[in-house]
């Protein structure tokens, strides 16, 4: 990698306490995320994948400091993220926002939508007042609203809509960075791609990075150049969208890319499943968080956890975490998925 | 879901229009006093309270006596011509009586409200917002306050200070804020995870702004459910403590203290006329009170309002 990353964390931990007993003392740690890195370049889109409970969420809150990371370090343009007092904080927050999931949790159903455009623009002092109204309307415009549709309340308008919505508010302070958080999981599908190819445009547009969360990878294979998988806390591969989808290396990443439905009758279907739940992350696996699922599953794997590496013949970039990859390769290939017998064991 | 399948789909529809919004513009306020109206019991009585608010204001006006005008040869004189109401054992108009103390009780009823309800959101705002030891610390003290047993406090209080009107309204301020603030710390804990408060957060508004401006709309619905049931119970209240001769001093006439002056054999079997219009006003005022608090309720949820 030559660019400098906009944004970069190393280590960042979240950790939730669970009390109880008399005096609240914390009995035990929910271990939401744990001990993860990655950077993302100007420009680009790094996804985060994972199923429910494997710590996305939380890694999109904690990069924000909206939930307080428990340990790590987050640079932001050069600058440690981390260390900024409250008031600072609040300076910075315009050059990194977030889209959340749920359009009609996330706008304040009391508030027009030009008064929540022009709080934000307010607060960061990012437009005079005069030139606020004006950039209202050109902000409905470039999410694809009809400006005098400002003029109404949140519950007047579709999922959509809203989602759309939301996207002005995040664009409104003129951000660097936006999260993405399960953007666009909540809206049917043809409403997914109609927002997702406006958060593409936008992009171009306007120069923006993502950090795109989601558990679809339909989603993520058509909004990403990047991909992080992450199991229980930890990232287990992290790679550019083509090695990740047409050569992945984790156990994981091969069972989740074998779980997109292939819209073919006659192609024989492979896939693996995986057998049982996720461990809970309060008392995660030792060594390889994924051993208790892993078909390939060995000592080595309950006693040491594997770090992320490349091998030979992984693009440069591609990372993935688990003991055996070569072993896998040498008898299965690259394919994305694992022949039957294997996952049926 | 496919790459291609969407690439497919996102090139025909047209971007986003106001085609699928509701085609009538509504706003928050229209859609609330709407549903309100549609509650038949609620509006009952809100236009009987607007009489009776409007009769105690207008009381000076409306008033065919004095109120305190004592005039011995009318006493317990029967409803007549002179006296609408009939007159009380000291020879007062009940009419004119029941519209000033309409007056003193409204005003107790309201003031109380106030009192308890601004310590109640102010309280449970900070205990909400900011959780950890603040919480503890105030949510301790209102199991305090709540586990008093509050009537005899209350007559302990009023008997050792002079039983005036302010004198009451800041002792039921005092002991019933404790179900206000419980009531907006709830809301608090749900709101402030709610993902336009974070939002809020991530556009770098203070906290001050979240607070007022956000999450406080937000939760004000029960509150003035609460607030306007809680002004029911002040003149329920105010009239017990007026029975047991601990509430406003004669001759300020309250609903209260005109039901505590009739209570004699006597006069409830000859001047039936006495007891039974106080009575019926409170009645009236409280039960009123309960119809626009149950109908607030509903026309306040916001399940009702998201489409």
């Amino acid at each position: 990698m030559t660019t400098t990353p906009l944004f970069e964390t190393k280590n960042l931990k979240k950790y939730f306490p669970v009390k109880g007993g008399i005096l609240n003392r914390t009995k035990a740690e929910v271990k939401a995320v744990d001990d993860i890195s990655f950077a993302i370049n100007p420009g680009e889109t790094l996804s985060l994948v994972g199923e429910s409970g494997c710590g996305k969420s939380t890694t999109g809150r904690a990069v924000l400091r909206l939930e307080e990371p428990t340990d790590g370090e987050i640079t932001f343009n050069g600058e440690d993220f981390r260390s900024l007092s409250k008031s600072e904080l609040r300076d910075k927050r315009k050059d990194m926002q977030i889209i959340f999931q749920d359009p009609y949790a996330s706008l304040n159903p009391r508030q027009k939508v030009k008064q929540i455009l022009d709080e934000a623009m307010a607060i960061q002092g990012v437009v005079p007042k005069k030139d606020r109204p004006a950039r209202i309307r050109e902000l409905m415009d470039v999410v694809g609203m009809r400006p005098h549709q400002a003029e109404r309340y949140p519950h007047e308008f579709s999922g959509g809509q809203r989602q759309r919505i939301g996207i002005a508010r995040a664009l409104s302070v003129d951000p660097k960075l936006i999260v993405c958080d399960e953007a666009v999981s909540a809206l049917d599908v043809s409403t997914q791609a109609q927002v997702l190819n406006l958060l593409r445009d936008l992009q171009r547009k306007y120069d923006l990075t993502y950090l795109f969360i989601s558990h679809d990878l339909g989603v993520v294979r058509h909004i990403s150049d990047r991909v992080a998988v992450m199991y229980l806390g930890k990232i287990v591969e992290i790679a550019d969208k083509k090695s990740l989808f047409d050569s992945p290396r984790h156990p994981y990443t091969r069972a989740l890319l074998s779980a997109i439905p292939v819209p073919d009758p006659d192609e024989k279907s492979e896939r693996i499943v995986i057998e049982g739940d996720v461990p809970s992350p309060m008392d995660p696996p030792s060594g390889c968080r994924f051993h208790t699922r892993c078909p390939f599953a060995t000592d080595i794997c309950k006693q040491e956890d594997p770090e992320l590496r490349k091998t030979g013949d992984m693009a440069d970039d591609h990372q993935a975490a688990c003991h055996h990859m070569e072993e896998i390769v040498a008898q299965y290939g690259t394919t994305p998925t694992l022949p039957e017998e294997v996952g049926n064991e | 879901m496919n790459t291609n399948e969407m690439k497919q789909k996102a090139k025909s529809p047209p971007p986003a229009s106001g085609a699928e919004t509701l085609s009538e513009h509504e706003s928050m306020f229209r859609i609330i006093t709407k549903k309100f109206f549609q509650n038949k019991l609620a509006v009952l009585g809100l236009i009987i309270l607007l009489v009776i608010i409007s009769s105690a204001v207008l009381a000076p006006w409306l008033a065919t006596h004095d109120p305190n005008a004592q005039s011995l040869t009318d006493r317990l004189a029967p409803p007549s011509a002179d006296n609408w109401l009939g007159a009380d054992h000291l020879g007062r108009d009940i009419y004119s009586r029941i519209l000033y103390a309409g007056q003193m009780s409204l005003w107790v009823g309201f003031a109380a409200m106030l009192s308890a309800t601004t310590i109640g959101v102010v309280i449970g705002s900070i205990a909400g917002f900011f959780g950890g030891w603040v919480d503890a610390v105030l949510m301790r003290i209102v199991d305090i306050i709540i586990s008093f047993p509050s009537i005899f406090l209350l007559i302990t209080i009023i008997s050792v200070f002079r039983p005036a009107p302010s004198m009451l309204i800041v002792v039921f301020g005092l002991l019933s804020w404790t179900t206000t603030a419980r009531l907006v710390r709830s809301e608090f804990l749900s709101f402030k995870e709610r993902e336009f408060v974070l939002a809020a957060r991530t556009l770098g508004l203070p906290t001050r702004r979240i607070i007022f401006g956000h999450i406080l709309p937000n939760a004000i619905g029960p509150v003035i459910v609460a607030a306007t049931l809680a002004i029911g119970m002040f003149i329920i209240a105010e009239s017990t403590l007026s029975f047991l001769g601990l509430g406003i001093s004669p001759p300020t006439a309250t609903w209260g203290n005109m039901l505590s002056d009739s209570q004699d054999l006597t006069i409830f079997l000859t001047a039936w006329y006495y007891p039974f219009f106080p009575g019926l006003m409170i009645f009236i005022t409280v039960l009123s009170f309960n119809f626009v608090g149950d109908g607030l309720r509903d026309a306040l949820d916001p399940r009702v309002m998201e489409k």
